[in-house]
């Protein structure tokens, strides 16, 4: 297992660079935040990494293949907005992707093999904490709430990397703090890759197990054209933070643990 | 305080509404009142007496040329028509601009012509209707579809198109495939709003059936409209543009009521 290997990647819009000549490798298992100042690119690489856009030169390797040049069930996602489907519950949103794994036709699970998906969902709402909103549809939710559904929803399908695309950063400094605990959780319980772009850097040195840069080393007004942002620090976190365990740091974790979820992290988790 | 701050309470928002209606009914009994005293021979504004006497005779007798009663008959005609219109132009909505909405090479190939069939003015198509279809059923039914179907499909596409594309991604990364992506994520979004344009074009659908009506038909509202103005029988013409406006509201709440009952996550998002 090799993770994520980007090799030698730009991307371009025309005459636009926007990225050039990254190359580096992420570690099974990592939590890369990935930081830079607006229009610095982070979110084009992030969705390169998605299958949304595809470089213009330079290829992305997950697991020593390419990727498809297209979304898929192995990368989930959450934005930072327009994540869950208004149209369907809490419950419905959670059920969507194994349901539409199983069912190619309808979309739609009956009967027994539905109530399997369901208790699965119930399990994975509990996990958020969202036990007891299933009813409900998302407008009805919190931004908190929607995010918990939103990563809930993503992890329902099991994914090798979940990508994350400024997903707090609309939220109330309290809530992200709680919302910042369960991703933490999650993290450690699910075997995952993680990538989070975000503009926090407090966020980004809190949560990460590295943390990237990119930034535009010519950025005059002239160049701004021709030169594209690239990657400029990269800062492994010390004391290493390391997926399933923890570090001394980490150990106020679990007395800032939001109450939703605080019983079942310490009575040990269901994965 | 401002007028903007103003709110009438229910009551008064329930009397403010009826007073148009109140006001209308008023001025024409006056007018009617005024025009019989000048000619009690007058046919422009008939008295209640004569339109109660015409509603009896055309919505509760048997029609003795006929052996219908006129006004069920000509609402059956109409009815069947407007609703197979419809159904059509709702069915060519959902599988042309559904394609439209989702599959690129279908938007280049069908957005254009659509664009530019739904500027074509019906009405002006109508003799061609009748001469290449018949006089039937059929030509009636067509000018209603090529009338409301391309605003349909237009309004469906575009509604589609403006989804934040972030939705389709993530139903990419929930492993669904162009057909689920269209079957479980964009068509339950785009429906209700296909309800409201379907209301919207409830308007210009009878506009269309009525046309067609007043030229060749052998029942059905507009032909009855039409059948009478040469006799000056307001008190025919007045009761049934009544109906056709009470049939026409009746079911504009109809769909909305459906549209409530089944999309209420689409209410908070108005």
């Amino acid at each position: 297992m090799t993770g994520i290997t980007v090799d030698r990647v730009w991307k371009e819009y025309g005459d636009q660079i926007v990225l050039e000549n990254l190359s580096f490798e992420i570690a099974p298992r990592a939590f890369v935040a990935l930081v830079g100042a607006s229009g610095c690119g982070k979110t084009t690489f992030l969705r390169m990494l998605l299958g949304q856009e595809v470089p213009s030169r330079g290829r992305i390797l997950l697991d020593g293949v390419p990727l498809p040049p297209e979304p898929g069930p192995d990368r989930g996602v959450v934005f930072q907005r327009y994540s869950v489907f208004p149209h369907l519950t809490v419950l419905g949103n959670v059920l969507l992707g194994p349901e539409l794994r199983a069912n190619r036709l309808t979309g739609r699970s009956f009967g027994a093999a539905r109530r399997v998906l369901v208790e699965q969902a119930m399990q994975m709402l509990a996990e958020v904490g969202l036990a007891g909103a299933e009813a409900k549809y998302p407008a009805q939710l919190s931004g908190g709430m929607q995010q918990r559904l939103a990563l809930a929803q993503a992890l329902m399908m099991r994914p090798r990397v979940l990508l994350l695309d400024e997903p707090f950063g609309a939220l109330d400094p309290g809530i992200r703090a709680e919302i910042h605990a369960l991703m933490k959780r999650l993290w450690h319980e699910v075997p995952m890759t993680v990538v989070m772009v975000t503009h926090d850097l407090r966020e980004a040195f809190g949560l990460a197990s590295r943390v990237i840069a990119f930034e535009r080393p010519r950025d005059r007004p002239e160049e701004r054209q021709r030169y594209g942002a690239t990657l400029t620090k990269d800062i492994a976190i010390w004391p290493p933070r390391v997926a399933g365990g923890q570090t001394m740091y980490d150990t106020d974790t679990l007395a800032r643990q939001d109450d939703l979820t605080f019983a079942r992290a310490a009575a040990g988790t269901t994965r | 305080m401002r007028a903007i701050n103003i709110r009438p309470s229910r009551g008064a928002a329930l009397m403010l509404g009826c007073l148009p209606f109140a006001l209308l009914i008023l001025a024409y009994l006056v007018g009617s009142a005024l025009r019989l005293a000048d000619n009690p021979a007058d046919k422009l504004l008939p008295s209640l007496t004569t339109l109660a006497t015409s509603i009896d005779m055309l919505a509760f007798s048997v029609d003795r040329r006929t052996g219908d009663v006129l006004l069920w008959a000509d609402t059956l005609a109409s009815l069947s028509r407007l609703g197979l219109a419809l159904a059509i132009s709702t069915a060519l909505a959902l599988v042309i601009g559904m394609a439209a909405a989702l599959l690129p090479i279908m938007r280049a190939l069908l957005s254009p012509f659509v664009d530019f069939v739904s500027m074509v003015p019906p009405l002006a198509l109508l003799p061609v209707l009748f001469i290449v279809m018949g006089l039937g059923e059929v030509s009636k039914v067509a000018l209603i579809v090529i009338g409301i179907a391309p605003i349909l499909i237009r309004d469906l596409t575009l509604t589609a198109t403006a989804l934040p594309r972030e939705i389709i991604v993530k139903a990419e990364t929930l492993s669904a495939s162009t057909w689920l992506i269209g079957l479980r994520v964009v068509l339950p979004q785009v429906l209700p709003r296909l309800i409201d344009s379907l209301r919207l074009q409830l308007g210009p659908a009878f506009l269309f059936l009525i046309a067609a009506e007043a030229i060749s038909a052998d029942a059905g509202l507009g032909y009855r409209i039409f059948l009478v103005r040469r006799y000056l029988s307001m008190d025919v013409i007045f009761p049934y543009v009544a109906w056709i406006t009470l049939l026409a509201v009746l079911m504009d709440i109809g769909l909305s009521l459906i549209r409530r009952r089944l999309f209420p996550w689409a209410e908070g998002a108005r």
